[in-house]
């Protein structure tokens, strides 16, 4: 019984003489191989030229400031909670006085670190959090030598503050290239 | 009492012959490795090697650093000095065909006339033939030196494979001489050259045609790869290599190659002759060098149709070569030749 | 002492010492090897007679061809100590005995036959070799033993196939 209508029956009869020399089908071959010359070729040089992701793209993390250059995450931990592979951890520790200008609320992450090897990427983190202070930007992890340079810091992670390094702002918002 | 009378600035200018063909052979197939990766990647829509230098220009060398400096590895229950000799039997067979290839015409420097060519021998087309049936030693002796049995199976492959094919090779060769009249492929390029004489393969277009076929034999080129077939042998005769021997080997395939590319473009395509060009008008300097361009020129497009064939077809199965060999090439060489040999006849008795 | 002299005699120290290795050597591998260094060794006897045909011929049948097979054959059997057949003394001694009266008639009839005396190897003359030559003496001098030896290798040939055939 016929599964689909594109099965062909195998012609099984022995080869007449001018098949069994090879060379017809030979030519043939050589015909489609030597057209691929002339196509358009898919590879992307990826240092140089990078693929353009969609915007829904979940790559690394950000931890992000807001319009005045405060950090926005409070430590409260709601994106440990959620992630699936157990990949964040933080501390949190308490706003001193005058130091209203660096944290948003009066209690912020001291320590702020996820396990790159152990993350999934799935975004749910990003979605836990009630402050909008960890997004998933369009880049991913780097190679590294090493396990423990897969565990991105705070310093790895929080995005450059616009007032005080705006060029470095600039280039993680890849906007200068 | 003189012991050694010649004359030295002979033995000077075909020293300086014999270096240059020998390393242009070796730059050569060093540039052959990289443009197989090229051709390979170009035809199946890929980019090939392109970061070592310009346009990966440098990447044969950083390929040939990292064979140079890998772990040498001579297995212990291997035959030590057979293992070593092995790659270079086969790197020496390869190169050794070039003494009798005509790279062009004769050159006139410092007051003397040069002829591009090592040793022009009235059995050229013999040397070659021997040459060509001596280069399958090496394959035996690594593979059997190995000690390790896909490695022999490997090498009998390859000698079985190569006696096969020499035969077909052979008689449309003697197909071809019945044409020419001569076995001096410095003759043959000549005759080639006349005016109102056509390349030799108008005359053998089927006798080219077997003969293309066997080059790929003998040269273990796909589709008759068998001897170093990855699936079935893990990776044939040069499995236990390792390091430079290692490299011998690939490097002799390609230098195989290229010696039998400038074999055909010499024999059936006019060699060093430039074609609608009358050479004997211009200066001699000029068309030796046109005539060099010429025949790189065809041996490059040769090359080409080694590596389009090879990112084309598979590998034949050991039955199927058997068959094509002994059932199919060898009675078509037989009627070429019987029929080169009628209308030879034919138009001498009219 | 020319050239050609020292060559000859290079030459033929090579091959005799090659051939007593093809007897000498315990690996039936390496006495292949060895009996192809005596082809080579006695091409470049050819080579100083000026016969390069020969050279060539005796290059691509014997080195090339019949050689690779012999390998081929050695390299398929398992030859080892253990396996070796081991011969009585008196066979040996038989051995020993035929073989030396054999190579006792061999000497004596070069020695006695007339035309090898007051004769000096021709090197680097004579033309009988070069391939023009050796043609039109094999197609007119010799054409009928050419011809028989011809039908000979084919019926040797078509035997072959026989027996292939029968199984």
């Amino acid at each position: 019984m016929a599964l689909t209508n594109r099965s062909v029956a195998i012609d099984r009869s022995p080869m007449t003489f001018v098949e069994s020399l090879y060379l017809p089908s030979i030519f043939k071959g050589m015909g489609i191989t030597f057209s691929h010359i002339f196509k358009k070729k898919p590879t992307i040089n990826y240092p140089e030229q990078t693929r353009p992701f969609s915007p829904v793209f979940r790559g690394l993390h950000v931890l992000n400031r807001d319009e005045e250059g405060r950090e926005n995450c409070t430590a409260c931990g709601l994106c440990a909670v959620a992630c699936p592979a157990e990949a964040i951890t933080m501390e949190a520790a308490e706003r001193l006085p005058g130091e209203e200008n660096l944290y948003r609320e009066e209690k912020y992450a001291a320590k702020y670190e996820i396990n790159m090897l152990r993350c999934i990427f799935c975004g749910l983190c990003e979605e836990a959090c009630p402050k909008d202070a960890i997004y998933l930007s369009e880049t991913f992890a780097p190679a590294n030598f090493a396990r423990k340079g897969f565990i991105y810091g705070k310093d790895d992670l929080l995005i450059p503050n616009k007032n005080t390094e705006p060029e470095a702002y600039a280039k993680a918002k890849g906007l200068n290239q | 009492m003189i012991v050694l009378a010649f004359d030295f600035a002979l033995f000077l200018e075909k020293l300086i012959l014999i270096a240059v063909v020998i390393f242009g052979s070796l730059g050569v197939a060093l540039y052959t490795t990289f443009a197989e990766r090229k051709v390979a990647a170009i035809l199946q829509d890929r980019r090939g090697p392109n970061r070592a230098g310009p346009f990966g220009l440098l990447q044969p060398f950083a390929d040939g650093l990292k064979l140079v400096f890998k772990e040498e590895i001579i297995p212990n229950t291997s035959n030590k000095t057979l293992f070593i000799m092995g790659p270079g039997l086969a790197m020496t067979a390869a190169l050794m065909t070039s003494a009798v290839l005509p790279w062009g015409n004769k050159v006139e420097l410092f007051d003397r006339t040069i002829a591009l060519q090592i040793a022009d021998v009235n059995i050229g087309m013999l040397y070659v033939f021997a040459v060509v049936s001596m280069g399958v030693y090496g394959i035996m002796i690594g593979g059997w030196a190995s000690n390790n049995k896909f490695s022999l199976m490997a090498a009998l492959r390859g000698a079985s494979q190569a006696i096969s094919y020499e035969l077909a090779m052979g008689l449309s060769l003697i197909a071809l001489v019945m044409v020419t009249g001569s076995l001096s492929l410095k003759t043959i390029v000549e005759q080639q050259m006349l005016p109102g004489h056509l390349w030799n393969i108008a005359y053998q277009p089927l006798g080219f045609l077997l003969f293309l076929v066997c080059a790929f034999a003998e040269c273990n080129r796909t589709p008759f790869d068998l001897p170093e077939a990855e699936n079935e042998l893990n990776f044939g005769y040069h499995q236990e290599y390792s390091s430079m021997k290692l490299g011998f080997y690939l490097f002799a395939e390609y230098v195989n190659m290229f010696i039998s590319s400038a074999i055909m473009a010499t024999i059936y395509f006019g060699g060093y002759d430039i074609p609608f060009l009358d050479e004997s008008k211009i200066s001699p300097n000029i068309a030796a060098i046109l005539g060099i361009g010429a025949l790189m020129t065809k041996i490059i497009i040769f090359i080409f149709v080694f590596m389009w064939v090879r990112w084309t077809i598979p590998r034949f199965r050991y039955d199927q070569l058997m068959n094509l060999g002994w059932k199919k090439m060898v009675p078509l060489a037989l009627a070429n030749m019987l029929l080169t040999g009628a209308i030879i006849l034919w138009l001498q008795g009219k | 002492m020319g050239t050609t002299q020292l060559l000859f005699w290079l030459l033929s120290a090579l091959s005799i010492f090659s051939a007593m290795m093809v007897l000498i050597s315990k690996n039936p591998v390496h006495s292949v090897l060895w009996l192809v260094l005596v082809f080579f060794t006695i091409s470049g006897h050819y080579i100083l007679l000026n016969a390069q045909f020969l050279f060539i011929v005796n290059l691509i049948v014997y080195a090339g061809a019949i050689m690779v097979l012999f390998l081929f054959v050695i390299m398929l059997m398992n030859l080892n100590k253990d396996a070796e057949p081991q011969k009585s003394i008196w066979m040996k001694l038989a051995g020993a005995i035929s073989g030396g009266s054999l190579l006792l008639i061999f000497v004596s009839v070069v020695r006695s036959a007339s035309e090898m005396q007051s004769k000096q190897a021709l090197l680097k003359t004579g033309n009988i070799g070069l391939i023009d030559q050796l043609g039109k003496t094999l197609f007119s001098e010799y054409v009928i033993p050419f011809e028989i030896s011809s039908v000979l290798f084919l019926s040797a040939m078509v035997g072959a196939v026989a027996i292939g055939k029968k199984h």
